[in-house]
């Protein structure tokens, strides 16, 4: 179960089966595994989630704290994502100094979310230039069979939707024991998500299982909203050594509403 | 047009480009490439022997890349060592560069490249990129093609190529768009990609063509001071 590479006859039988559109799980190329979401899976967070999508599962939690604001933006409050790969989530991931990709996930996550406008963080402050609250948006995977970071990315949309603002003492400091009702403030109407398309020989496969992700050469990973009623890409990577035509960007870019679309429906329905 | 770019460019003109070999005596390669304000220098040591051990490939040699800006390229001094953008740049260059080098005849070995920013003012991933893509020409490295760096910027709707600090930070309408981009030299070949901001799918295309124009520019540039610096030396 735990055997660490991808063998060449694997690769080669993937080869084969996406030239004919074809995957071991019976999906078509583009398509993506249906997701679950739980709220709520950690009760001293401000705010939780727990996405399954087919045998990755992540959770990501919110906490929320008051500080100073950073000297360049005193009328605004901070958005801090970070996270790691246990060990426990999978025999590929070591404990020790985060590695790239450790250090990748969060940063992924942080654009997205900062770039769509999702957050207001002007409604964050607290008292202008003194006190400000900082969303500190923390993943970890427990499991991770491929799209990692598409899953991630619902989890975050989530939990910060699933979190209430802690209480505040006189000195405006926080109250961890003092629950509200009020939300972190959002702009409603935009939920970004991120889609990440990996690459074998010429074919583009759309959320992959760890195999089909071991066995594929490149990936590029794109954050999607919607701002006044248009799509928008908000962020991008393009990762590993293998290059992209111009032809499978825009045939990417040309794609992406449309799964943004079917991910965004489902995930509503678990918000509302 | 709506607007105007704050540095009075027009929206497909780069910033005036610069680009030198050889400016580190002791690497085995080197160069200097400038956006405007925006310098970066790069040394190549290697192939040479990897340390640690286990990180050696028998099969081939390996490539290891370090971005980072001088604490005093940005108005608020960069505490030196290195950050999560920085780690994270470093490996989207090494990605940027690999599809160009061979490095198969030198195995358990690797490259160096160390791209340091002298002076910041936006764009300083992509001018590493192209002094670095020189600088490993210049030592000898066997390479299919050079590899070429510019940032696609939006402001508001228009697509913008080459932003500036000032034009980072545009506010206003869709506000400020950073997509930088890399390309094997004249080809269809995307090396990098990233983006921040946002852009519309439909606009993306365009934006992709503005950074295709601007790389072959770039290409000259590299190959002539490439040029330039070989007719020195002999």
């Amino acid at each position: 179960m735990s055997s660490m590479q991808t063998s060449n006859l694997t690769r080669e039988t993937l080869r084969r089966m996406f030239d004919k559109n074809k995957r071991f799980d019976g999906r078509g190329l583009m398509d993506v595994r249906d997701f679950q979401i739980e709220l709520g899976v950690s009760n001293k967070a401000e705010g939780s989630a727990r996405v399954r999508m087919g045998k990755t599962d992540v959770v990501v939690g919110v906490k929320m704290q008051t500080g100073t604001p950073y000297p360049d933006s005193p009328d605004k409050g901070n958005l801090m994502v970070s996270g790691d790969l246990l060990p426990l989530a999978s025999p590929r991931f070591e404990s020790g100094p985060p590695k790239f990709d450790a250090i990748e996930l969060p940063r992924l996550m942080d654009r997205m979310i900062r770039e769509s406008g999702m957050i207001d963080l002007k409604k964050l402050v607290i008292t202008e230039g003194e006190n400000v609250w900082t969303v500190i948006v923390d993943i970890y995977p427990i499991n991770d069979d491929g799209s990692l970071i598409d899953a991630a990315s619902i989890g975050c949309i989530a939990a910060v939707h699933n979190a209430r603002l802690p209480g505040l003492t006189d000195k405006g400091q926080v109250d961890y024991d003092k629950k509200t009702d009020n939300p972190i403030p959002l702009s409603k109407e935009i939920m970004p998500l991120s889609f990440t398309f990996f690459k074998l020989g010429d074919k583009l496969v759309l959320n992959p299982t760890r195999e089909e992700e071991e066995a594929c050469e490149g990936k590029i990973t794109f954050g999607i909203s919607k701002w006044n009623g248009k799509h928008m890409i908000n962020s991008c990577q393009k990762g590993w050594e293998t290059t992209f035509k111009q032809a499978e960007l825009e045939e990417i870019a040309k794609i992406l509403p449309d799964k943004y679309e079917d991910a965004m429906k489902k995930l509503k329905s678990y918000l509302n | 047009m709506a607007i105007k770019r704050p540095s009075g460019r027009g929206f497909d003109e780069a910033r005036k480009m610069d680009a030198k070999v050889g400016i580190i005596p002791n690497a085995d390669g080197s160069a200097m490439f400038s956006f405007g304000d925006t310098i970066a220098i790069a040394a190549v040591y290697g192939p040479r022997q990897l340390h640690p051990q286990h990180m050696q490939n028998p099969q081939t040699g390996i490539l290891r890349v370090n971005y980072d800006l001088l604490s005093f390229s940005v108005a608020d001094r960069k505490k030196p060592g290195p950050s999560r953008r920085s780690q994270e740049i470093s490996k989207v260059t090494e990605w940027a560069l690999l599809p160009v080098l061979n490095l198969e005849g030198f195995p358990n070995t690797v490259v160096d490249v160390q791209i340091y920013i002298l002076q910041a003012d936006a764009g300083t991933r992509t001018a590493g990129i192209n002094a670095a893509s020189m600088a490993l020409a210049h030592a000898g490295i066997p390479m299919k093609n050079l590899v070429c760096s510019v940032a696609v910027g939006k402001l508001d709707t228009e697509v913008a190529v080459d932003p500036d600090n000032a034009e980072e930070h545009f506010e206003g309408g869709e506000g400020h768009t950073d997509m930088p981009i890399a390309k094997i030299g004249n080809t269809d070949e995307f090396t990098l990609l990233q983006l921040d901001g946002k852009i519309p799918p439909e606009k993306f295309t365009d934006a992709l063509n503005m950074g295709n124009k601007v790389c072959s520019e770039i290409y000259e540039i590299q190959k002539n001071a490439l040029k330039k610096f070989t007719e020195v030396e002999a």
